[in-house]
């Protein structure tokens, strides 16, 4: 940390406020990933389930997954734009 | 130091371009191909002779129909929306069509990643599922969009006020941000990777460590590459299946 601290000293407001930006960007992005995640993956591995137990249904099964990762995808991607709203 | 070499390009300089002519920039240039390109592509497939079995440029033609049919319609709609198939399939491939050129090397700019042309697209839909509504059940269309069937009076007002804003503020909004986003989100990656490949190969010290290091972000350039490809596809389908059931929505209310 000694190797950073004169950097530290020399910031500026203008400096810190970019900084403090950037870094809660990346927690916005973060934070907005983590819901989307496990429910994507919740509803592709019932998805898959539903196919191995009935293939004759995959079709009508892989319809509605894609419908429903869609939605459940829109989260992660408005904490994106988000990400770039304030981060760059 | 590489950190001090490597700096990212402002946001505004990977996606705006220069200016062809007077605000006629490389993204609408691409949106404009995008539209000639499929109109001349299926109008050549219709001029082909019907009697003959169907080859080369008609063989693309009839794959995407019966993709949008089969796919698409009959899954969302049934019998009833197949009237919606060459609004749909024009959809779907202007979308196809924008997408793709983030992937075409020395273009490399997807039109959709800029939130004019998914905005647009996202209120032509929206006028249109609401006007479908409309005209299939009347007036009536507004109480059945804001209450489902079976809701308690009590919880009336508050499903109400929920149901409205999901239905008529929230979806033209997520239908844009979802194209939007994606494709935003995959040109910047490619950005990112294309960058630090660059940056390795041009380092001015260590360099015998780094340029062979170079080889780690290019191949992850490679599979991005390959992974949008699959993107470009995978967005205009789901725009194309929400369109499909918002309209098969509006026309037939739940019972």
């Amino acid at each position: 940390m000694e190797a950073f601290a004169h950097l530290v000293n020399e910031l500026n407001a203008a400096d810190q406020k970019a900084a403090n930006a950037a870094s809660s960007a990346g927690f916005a992005y973060g934070l907005a990933a983590i819901g989307p995640g496990i429910g994507i993956g919740y509803l592709v591995g019932k998805s898959v389930e539903a196919m191995a137990r009935q293939p004759e249904a995959a079709g009508m099964v892989r319809t509605t997954m894609f419908l429903g990762i869609a939605f459940t995808e829109a989260l992660a991607l408005i904490g994106f734009v988000v990400f770039i709203l304030i981060g760059l | 130091m590489i950190a001090e070499s490597f700096s990212f390009p402002e946001i505004n300089s990977i996606l705006r371009w220069q200016d062809l002519f007077v605000s006629f920039n490389k993204i609408a240039l691409i949106a404009v191909a995008a539209g000639v390109i499929g109109i001349a592509v299926f109008l050549l497939a219709g001029r082909k002779d019907a009697s003959k079995a169907p080859k080369g440029v008609r063989n693309l033609a009839e794959t995407s129909v019966e993709f949008i049919e089969n796919g698409i319609v009959m899954q969302t709609m049934g019998k009833d929306g197949l009237g919606w198939t060459p609004f749909l399939l024009s959809l779907f491939v202007f979308i196809y069509l924008c997408n793709v050129p983030g992937i075409i090397p020395l273009i490399q700019m997807p039109a959709t990643a800029r939130m004019a042309i998914p905005m647009f697209l996202a209120l032509l839909v929206w006028v249109i599922y609401n006007g479908v509504g409309l005209k299939h059940q009347g007036i009536k269309y507004i109480t059945n969009t804001i209450w489902p069937p079976g809701v308690p009076v009590a919880l009336k007002p508050l499903v109400g006020i929920i149901e409205f804003i999901s239905n008529i503020i929230v979806r033209p909004f997520s239908l844009t941000v979802r194209l939007f986003a994606n494709m935003l989100a995959g040109h910047i990656l490619l950005v990112t990777f294309a960058l630090l490949t660059q940056s390795l190969i041009t380092a001015e010290t260590m360099q015998l460590m780094l340029k062979p290091m170079a080889i780690l972000p290019f191949g992850m350039l490679v599979f991005l590459t390959a992974f949008e490809v699959l993107v470009a596809f995978l967005q205009a389908y789901i725009f194309t299946i929400l369109t499909a059931v918002y309209i098969g929505g509006a026309a037939h209310p739940e019972h």
